[in-house]
């Protein structure tokens, strides 16, 4: 085996078990866009209903983001991060 | 008379977006303390956040906007880059070359050549790897600026430097956790922002049967429509070509070279938290990568259909597609939505060249050849420094990539040149114990090589152009067509300079092997028994074997 150099004793260890959850940012952001275009939706011009081919885009948009904000929140709840276990499995992962 | 009507509610979704991807980048700041945290996310995010990013990484708006520019050139036809020329290798990386490449704990594709082969190879093939990740960060970030110029117009050096202050931002403070978290949120935004496109699209041209008709009476007619008519060799009309430089050309050769061993792609599998994640990242990605061409080239297509002289010297350039389709479609809100994606796929486009180059340099070049053995914290100050040069660099680069009319061809012709001819490299590396060190080297070489003269002599042969007549002024070229033979030729140029150098020089000992060859045991890796089976759904094989499925009945469905 060719090892790589070996990087000494002081080898800090991983942090990485400190990363946040993406499911909360994922959820969060199309929730307040969710939100915000919902609201428009219901003030729509009668110009830009003409402009989008008499679909109210804003508010669809706006209802199909709070239902995605809705799936990742709802997943993130149910089934959260687990940082217990650097996961010493099979291929030997770990720090 | 791009220009689009952007008002402050669009702004503030854009402000929303941008504050969060710096949140990501300062959140993610707090999991790095190795140089593996920053320049692999210390290999432990969850298969569905690497599969999205594979993806992501992948789907930068220069590969948007020249799709649905593909799209209104050539029709669906396009699908060609998606379908065959995607997913087969995607599945491929999954379930047979995963296990060498994350089994064998390599840090990154050169470093699988270096134990593999030898320094010469490693070195071959980091430099040209790193070379072209400056680069291609260097094109996205030119093409950013030219679209916020033309959409919003702010000066061309401004968008350049913002962006680039952005990506910046996030992956020197975040690492490849914030690039890969990024890629995630942003493949997300950027669907939201072109299905209703899509919808609005497709309803006012009369739905799909409407824009057979109305494409129908175009100059590209109804064989935009047919995605394999016209591949008969010797006398092609398909705008790809006859059917070689499509199945092996493009399918094969350019496809598995690209998914296979680009490393800015293969990055994101090394990062996942165990081998069945990584297996599993290309073959989450291959689903959205079967139905993205929906949200590129019935765009370019409704372009075509609505916006009268599109593609012609009078008209908007197809690059324009679909910027040309957000102002005429989307009202205020849903086009903030819409820019915020396109602008954070450019900036991904970047950031996952930028953080594959800083990996392939500072563990590559750097660890390997100029300073060994200093304690970690070093490299990761390096790869800290590295990722600012490397910015610098793509910065500086951002201006080579004008006076091309189509910006995907400059990318292919990139990627003909040095990564075509890796996949047969890769190939009998993996599969066939008796190839030697000295022959990786000498195969790159070679295909290499042969890639360029392929390119350059193909301009002066009559048969790739239309109706196979030769053209004295090039114009008519079919530049995709010559790109796939150029790649088949620089991958059996490659192939057998591997193979004579092979017969001629001496292989590595089989004790040396272990793990990176087909049937040849790593001593290191634990008793199959022990590993426990992942539960049916997790299974590489039936997630590969789906997609396969399902390209294969929409590729008959749309023949």
């Amino acid at each position: 085996m060719s090892e790589m150099p070996d990087t000494g004793a002081e080898t800090p260890q991983s942090a990485a078990a400190k990363l946040f959850d993406l499911r909360v940012l994922i959820g969060g952001l199309f929730l307040v866009y969710g939100v915000m275009l919902t609201v428009a939706g219901f003030f729509t011009s009668s110009k830009d209903l003409a402009k989008a081919s008499h679909i109210n885009i804003n508010l669809w948009m706006g209802l199909g983001m709070l239902v995605i904000a809705a799936f990742f929140l709802t997943w993130w709840r149910l089934s959260p991060l687990r940082r217990d276990q650097p996961s010493a499995d099979a291929t030997g992962t770990g720090p | 008379m791009l220009r689009l009507h952007v008002n402050p509610f669009d702004y503030t979704i854009l402000g929303i977006y941008f504050a969060l991807v710096v949140t990501i980048g300062v959140m993610a700041r707090r999991a790095i303390a190795t140089s593996e945290d920053f320049l692999l996310s210390g290999r432990s995010l969850p298969a569905w956040v690497t599969g999205l990013a594979f993806i992501s990484a992948n789907l930068g708006a220069i590969e948007i906007l020249g799709m649905a520019a593909n799209g209104a050139q050539y029709g669906l036809p396009t699908v060609h880059f998606y379908w065959i020329g995607a997913v087969p290798a995607m599945v491929f990386l999954g379930i047979v070359m995963m296990p060498f490449y994350y089994g064998s704990r390599v840090r990154s594709v050169p470093e699988f050549l270096l134990r593999r082969f030898n320094p010469a190879t490693h070195l071959f093939n980091a430099l040209t790897f790193a070379l072209a990740a400056v680069l291609i960060a260097g094109v996205n970030l030119y093409a950013l600026a030219l679209v916020i110029n033309a959409l919003i117009g702010w000066p061309i050096w401004l968008s350049i430097a913002i962006s680039a202050l952005f990506v910046l931002a996030y992956i020197t403070l975040g690492g490849l956790s914030g690039a890969i978290y990024n890629e995630v949120l942003q493949f997300f935004v950027i669907i939201a922002g072109l299905v209703p496109l899509v919808i609005i699209g497709l309803h006012s041209v009369g739905g799909w049967s409407g824009l057979q008709t109305k494409i129908g009476h175009t100059k590209l007619g109804a064989s935009a429509f047919s995605t394999w008519g016209g591949v008969g060799i010797g006398h092609w009309t398909n705008p790809l070509g006859d059917w070689i430089g499509i199945v092996f050309g493009l399918g094969f050769v350019l496809s598995f070279g690209y998914w296979t061993t680009n490393f800015a792609e293969v990055q994101r599998a090394l990062s996942a938290k165990d081998l069945n994640a990584a297996q599993r990242t290309p073959l989450i990605g291959a689903y959205p990568k079967i139905f993205i061409p929906a949200l590129t080239i019935i765009p370019g297509l409704i372009a075509l259909a609505i916006i009268p002289k599109l593609g012609t010297p009078k008209g908007a350039s197809y690059n324009d597609a679909i910027p040309l389709l957000l102002g005429r479609f989307l009202p205020n809100g849903a086009l903030g939505v819409a820019l915020a994606g396109l602008l954070a796929a450019f900036m991904a486009g970047m950031a996952a060249n930028v953080s594959s180059f800083n990996t392939v340099f500072t563990y590559d070049i750097w660890q390997t050849y100029i300073r060994r053995g200093r304690p970690d914290r070093y490299y990761l100050n390096v790869g800290r420094v590295v990722t600012v040069v490397g910015i610098l660099i793509g910065v500086g680069t951002a201006f080579i990539a004008s006076g091309y009319s189509n910006i995907m061809n400059y990318i292919q012709l990139l990627f003909s040149f040095f990564n075509a001819p890796l996949f047969a490299t890769f190939i009998l590396a993996m599969f066939w114990k008796r190839t030697t060190p000295w022959s990786g080297i000498a195969g790159l070489a070679a295909g290499t090589i042969g890639a360029a003269v392929m390119h350059f002599a193909g301009y002066h042969i009559a048969y790739f152009y239309p109706h196979q007549v030769y053209d004295p002024t090039h114009a008519t070229i079919n530049a995709q067509m010559v790109n796939f033979y150029g790649a088949s030729v620089a991958f059996l140029a490659d192939l057998v300079v591997t193979v004579l150098v092979s017969l001629v020089t001496k292989p590595k000992p089989v004790s040396e092997l272990g793990g990176l060859v087909w049937g040849v045991h790593d001593p290191n890796a634990p008793d199959p028994a022990s590993v426990p089976k992942p539960v049916w759904w997790k299974s590489p094989k039936l997630l590969g074997g789906v997609a396969l499925g399902i390209v294969l009945v929409l590729s008959i469905i749309f023949a």
